[in-house]
């Protein structure tokens, strides 16, 4: 059992890194990742309400979607349940813990729109995990997501001084980078045992 | 040129949704592994558009403007599942295919985006025309990325092999990596063409520039840290 959700949380954070291998999670990847501060900020952001929105997607779908028979509903209460999270967090942060707000706030809107919650969300029940796999599997997701964007970030800020031809500046450029580092990523495919 | 035909000269080829604007890259990096997945993901997003941009466009004066994105937000979502749902029964194969990127339409930008943009300022038919032409954008778009990869990977184009026999297809290209390599070597061309393209909006912003909700998260951005 326990060796099982060790897996998952690995398994989540790279073996099926959600941004280098699955593709959820772009605009933010490729946007935010020009400085290594923002990255590291987004990342934090993400890891907060990835872990929150798959314990109450799944609590939703365990306790009131599967037993009234409504599964084919979760794709409308996901979406509607994470935006409405979203804002909660934001305002519970912004009254309890400001300096936390101050450093996450920000991102957070950007993160409603970001597919990568969803896209957890709805994997977790297509793979039929119970609760405590759905948060750490969502958990695993947003440490692979934060790996994969302060790494771009960090490789940005070098290829930023480089002396490139006209045509690659730009996205060009940062989409190799992400090719590079998406076959680094798929070593880790020897690690599912 | 007709204000309709003008809507769909708009959306496959001056304001191309995916290698113009570089709106929904998920889908078009995670699908485009064989042509036929890039017209079932375009086609899919295509019916989920128009009907979208149609409803939103019926609506545009009942909707509050206050709570107009959360309502978006509830319209998209049940044409997504209902196509969902009858992908599943009638084109299975597609539906494994494609697999959570189906249910993932739901936050495609460019559905958000052009409802926000578009439908709920037009008329009915101007905006199912506009959705037209944004999907058939994607469409084609995603179409020539999966057969890039699908000829490089794979040795087939739609399927049928093309390689005389000894030839090894560059596996990586059907491989997530490729997808990456694809698009930065199609923006690139584009460049190199001089093709202006909105790629700094993608590489700068991260916010996708016209989707409601991106949007507001980069003024909000912006206002914070002062850029």
């Amino acid at each position: 059992m326990n060796h099982n959700l060790i897996l998952i949380i690995i398994s989540g954070a790279l073996i099926n890194n959600v941004v280098l291998n699955q593709f959820l999670g772009i605009c933010s990847f490729l946007g935010v990742s020009k400085q290594m501060k923002a990255s590291a900020s987004l990342g934090g952001a993400v890891i907060f309400v990835i872990t929150i929105a798959s314990a109450v997607a799944s609590l939703l779908y365990d306790f009131v979607l599967a037993p009234l028979g409504l599964d084919f509903m979760k794709t409308i209460v996901f979406i509607l349940v994470i935006a409405a999270l979203v804002q909660v967090v934001e305002m519970f942060l912004k009254k309890k813990s400001p300096a936390v707000y101050k450093a996450l706030g920000i991102y957070l809107p950007l993160i409603t729109t970001n597919c990568a919650v969803l896209g957890v969300a709805l994997t977790n029940v297509q793979d039929g995990y119970n609760f405590i796999e759905s948060v750490l599997s969502g958990f695993g997701t947003a440490v692979g997501y934060t790996i994969a964007i302060v790494l771009l970030a960090g490789i940005r800020s070098r290829i930023h001084e480089e002396d490139l031809p006209a045509p690659l500046r730009g996205a060009p450029i940062v989409l190799i980078s992400a090719a590079l580092m998406s076959i680094a990523f798929l070593g880790f495919s020897g690690l599912s045992f | 040129m007709n204000k309709y035909l003008e809507r769909l000269y708009n959306g496959v080829v001056k304001e191309n949704p995916t290698l113009i604007l570089m709106l929904g890259m998920c889908p078009t990096l995670a699908v485009s592994t064989r042509a036929m997945n890039g017209i079932g993901m375009g086609l899919s997003t295509t019916a989920v558009l128009i009907l979208s941009n149609l409803v939103i466009s019926l609506m545009r004066k009942v909707i509050p403007d206050q709570v107009r994105l959360p309502a978006y937000i509830v319209v998209v979502a049940s044409l997504v599942t209902v196509t969902e749902l009858l992908i599943e029964a009638y084109l299975p194969s597609l539906y494994t295919a494609l697999g959570i990127y189906i249910p993932l339409i739901v936050v495609n930008c460019i559905i958000l985006g052009r409802a926000e943009a578009y439908a709920n300022k037009h008329t009915p038919l101007l905006s199912v025309m506009d959705g037209v032409g944004m999907g058939l954008g994607f469409t084609l778009a995603l179409t020539l990325a999966g057969l890039l990869r699908e000829a490089l990977g794979n040795g087939t184009a739609f399927g049928v092999p093309f390689l005389p026999a000894g030839v090894e297809p560059m596996g990586i290209f059907v491989q997530p990596p490729g997808a990456f390599l694809i698009i930065a070597l199609i923006i690139a061309v584009m460049n190199a063409l001089g093709i202006k393209t909105r790629q700094r909006k993608l590489v700068e912003s991260g916010c996708d520039g016209v989707c409601a909700n991106c949007a507001k998260a980069c003024v909000k951005s912006e206002e914070v840290t002062g850029k």
